[in-house]
């Protein structure tokens, strides 16, 4: 087993040159958007969908993607970096703010917990601090770029979480359970880091 | 473009399963947990891309197998699969493989 | 069975030119386990900064060969293809693990017929059966015919065009070649992708029971392997490598 690895003559991947505080350690910027799934594209029909806030109590609440359409929507722009190593500047989204989301379940009597297991169409999960989906740090997105948000992009709407690593922004999101304690979802069962925040460079578990 | 236009199969896993069983796995039949049909680890389809490997059953899409390296571990999630047949040696495998 | 699949870096022989779009490396691996038709090597290319890409390439030369050869299609928007297309040379280094395989495999003891179907770039591991029946005396190709069906989206990506002319002459094999973009007018074959009556036309049916090979883009392989289970084909006796969305 080499110490160093070879080095292949001339090769520099696809790169720009960027500036060096908006890529956070160890990532490289790409102008396309790779898809990265775990599974096939699930075909929820619209009339079918529906987003709910459960806690462990039994109590949660609902909405249908008529319901939720109505609510109040904002359209951020933020870079997102996916663990695999590619950074994406200035990405534009239309979505509900999960703080609505989570004024709504409180008022509808939801406990909230200090964790969050976000759950999708296909079975994907992936945990989250309930810290790290308030203050305006988090949505549930159903535009990209202007448009509709496309089936393998995550559409009908997915979660959008930018300041920690995309895994994180789970597609085909259709809810959240709230729960006193961590439980790690699809990626982190196999290694990946709890919380995820790419200025950290939390890509594992036991990355500090 | 669908993820499904853009799936491999265990084919593309060979090199990391060579990592997890030290042996040649995509003629291994796996039974899926989730709907119980056999098939060659070769003819599974393959999500996960960079993330790690994500082996799914085709008949009823249940991950069958599925694995992240990470610095230092290899971590592995074998649930999926309720019975795995490995073939021994190629000759052994290939007369086998015609008898199924 | 090499229990170990190391990284090692293997040296450059030659690079040639199959078609404007795909390119052929020749490559000496030491040491070589020897490989199986089929069969594919993971390629890595690390930058200075650490960069890292890793893709893998079926092997197209036979296990009777000195060196290995893989041919790489430069995919429009890749990362490594171009680098190995247009940038590597003889006498490079390149670091690769293999060989890797043991489901897409077919050596001769495996009997047949062989129906071999491809896609673009996944004529390469077929390639290598084909080169591999090829090398075997003419009593055991008597018995063991062979019939490839390769679509390509125009003649000019035909890839091993004029060797599978050559193979196409002799009796015990049958290529089928079909162009599905573009063709010249004095093309004669088929201008359409694959379909039932094609295979009907030109393929095993399922009564002589051959072993199938279907390689490709992701979509190809899976119309095609469900294609051939319908026309009555044993599931267990086709056998699939998807190359991905261009394959």
């Amino acid at each position: 087993m080499a110490d160093r690895p070879f080095i292949a003559r001339g090769f520099h991947g696809r790169r720009a040159p960027v500036p060096p505080d908006r890529l956070p350690p160890g990532q490289y910027e790409t102008r396309d958007f790779p898809v990265i799934s775990a599974g096939p594209t699930p075909r929820t029909p619209i009339e079918a969908w529906d987003f709910t806030i459960g806690g462990s109590d039994g109590r949660s609440v609902r909405w249908s993607w008529d319901e939720f359409r109505a609510l109040p929507r904002e359209i951020p722009t933020v870079d997102i970096h996916c663990v695999t190593k590619w950074s994406k500047f200035d990405t534009t989204w239309e979505g509900v703010s999960v703080d609505t989301l989570l004024e709504a379940a409180r008022a509808s009597k939801v406990t909230e917990e200090a964790f969050v297991l976000a759950f999708c169409d296909g079975g994907y999960t992936t945990n989250l601090p309930l810290a790290d989906v308030t203050g305006g740090k988090a949505w549930v997105a159903f535009g990209y770029d202007g448009a509709p948000l496309p089936p393998e992009h995550g559409g009908p709407a997915r979660l959008l979480v930018p300041h920690l690593y995309f895994w994180k922004s789970a597609k085909w999101v259709r809810g959240f359970q709230l729960h006193t304690h961590d439980e790690p979802g699809f990626w982190e069962q196999l290694g990946y880091h709890n919380r995820g925040d790419p200025w950290r460079e939390q890509r594992y578990q036991g990355d500090p | 473009m669908q993820t499904e236009e853009m799936r491999l199969d265990g084919n593309a896993a060979g090199g990391a399963l060579r990592e997890v069983f030290a042996q040649e796995m995509t003629a291994a039949l796996a039974t899926c947990t989730g709907c119980g049909t056999i098939r060659p680890v070769g003819a599974l389809l393959e999500y996960g891309h960079r993330m790690g490997v994500v082996l799914r059953c085709p008949a009823c899409e249940a991950p069958v197998l599925r694995i992240v390296r990470t610095p230092g571990w290899l971590r592995v999630d074998a649930s999926g699969i309720s019975f795995l047949t490995i073939p021994g040696e190629p000759d052994e495998a290939t007369r086998e493989g015609r008898r199924v | 069975m090499p229990p170990q699949l190391a990284w090692r870096v293997a040296t450059v022989l030659d690079v040639h030119d199959e078609t404007p779009r795909a390119r052929t490396l020749v490559l000496e691996v030491s040491p070589w386990p020897g490989h199986r038709p089929g069969q594919h090597v993971d390629v890595r290319l690390v930058a200075e900064d650490g960069y890292q890409a890793q893709r893998s390439y079926s092997i197209a030369s036979t296990p009777e060969e000195a060196t290995v050869a893989l041919t790489v299609e430069r995919l429009e928007d890749g990362e490594v293809s171009p680098y190995l297309c247009d940038v590597l040379r003889a006498g490079d280094g390149l670091e690769l693990r293999g060989p890797i395989g043991g489901y897409f495999v077919w050596t001769l003891d495996q009997g047949g017929p062989l129906l071999l179907v491809g896609g673009g770039s996944g004529i390469v591991p077929l390639m290598a059966m084909l080169r591999h029946h090829a090398r075997a005396d003419a009593a055991v190709r008597a018995r063991l015919p062979v019939r490839l069906i390769y679509s390509a989206r125009s003649q000019d990506v035909v890839i091993y065009r004029e060797e599978l002319e050559r193979l196409d002459h002799r009796p015990e094999v049958e290529v089928t070649l079909t162009l599905t973009r573009e063709a010249p007018t004095s093309w004669s074959g088929y201008r359409r992708r694959i379909d039932r009556e094609i295979l009907d036309a030109v393929s095993w049916p399922p009564s002589e029971m051959p072993q199938a090979f279907v390689c490709g883009p992701t979509a190809l392989v899976e119309s095609m392997a469900t294609l051939l289970v319908e026309l009555g084909h044993d599931p267990a006796c086709v056998r699939t490598e998807r190359f991905g969305p261009t394959g």
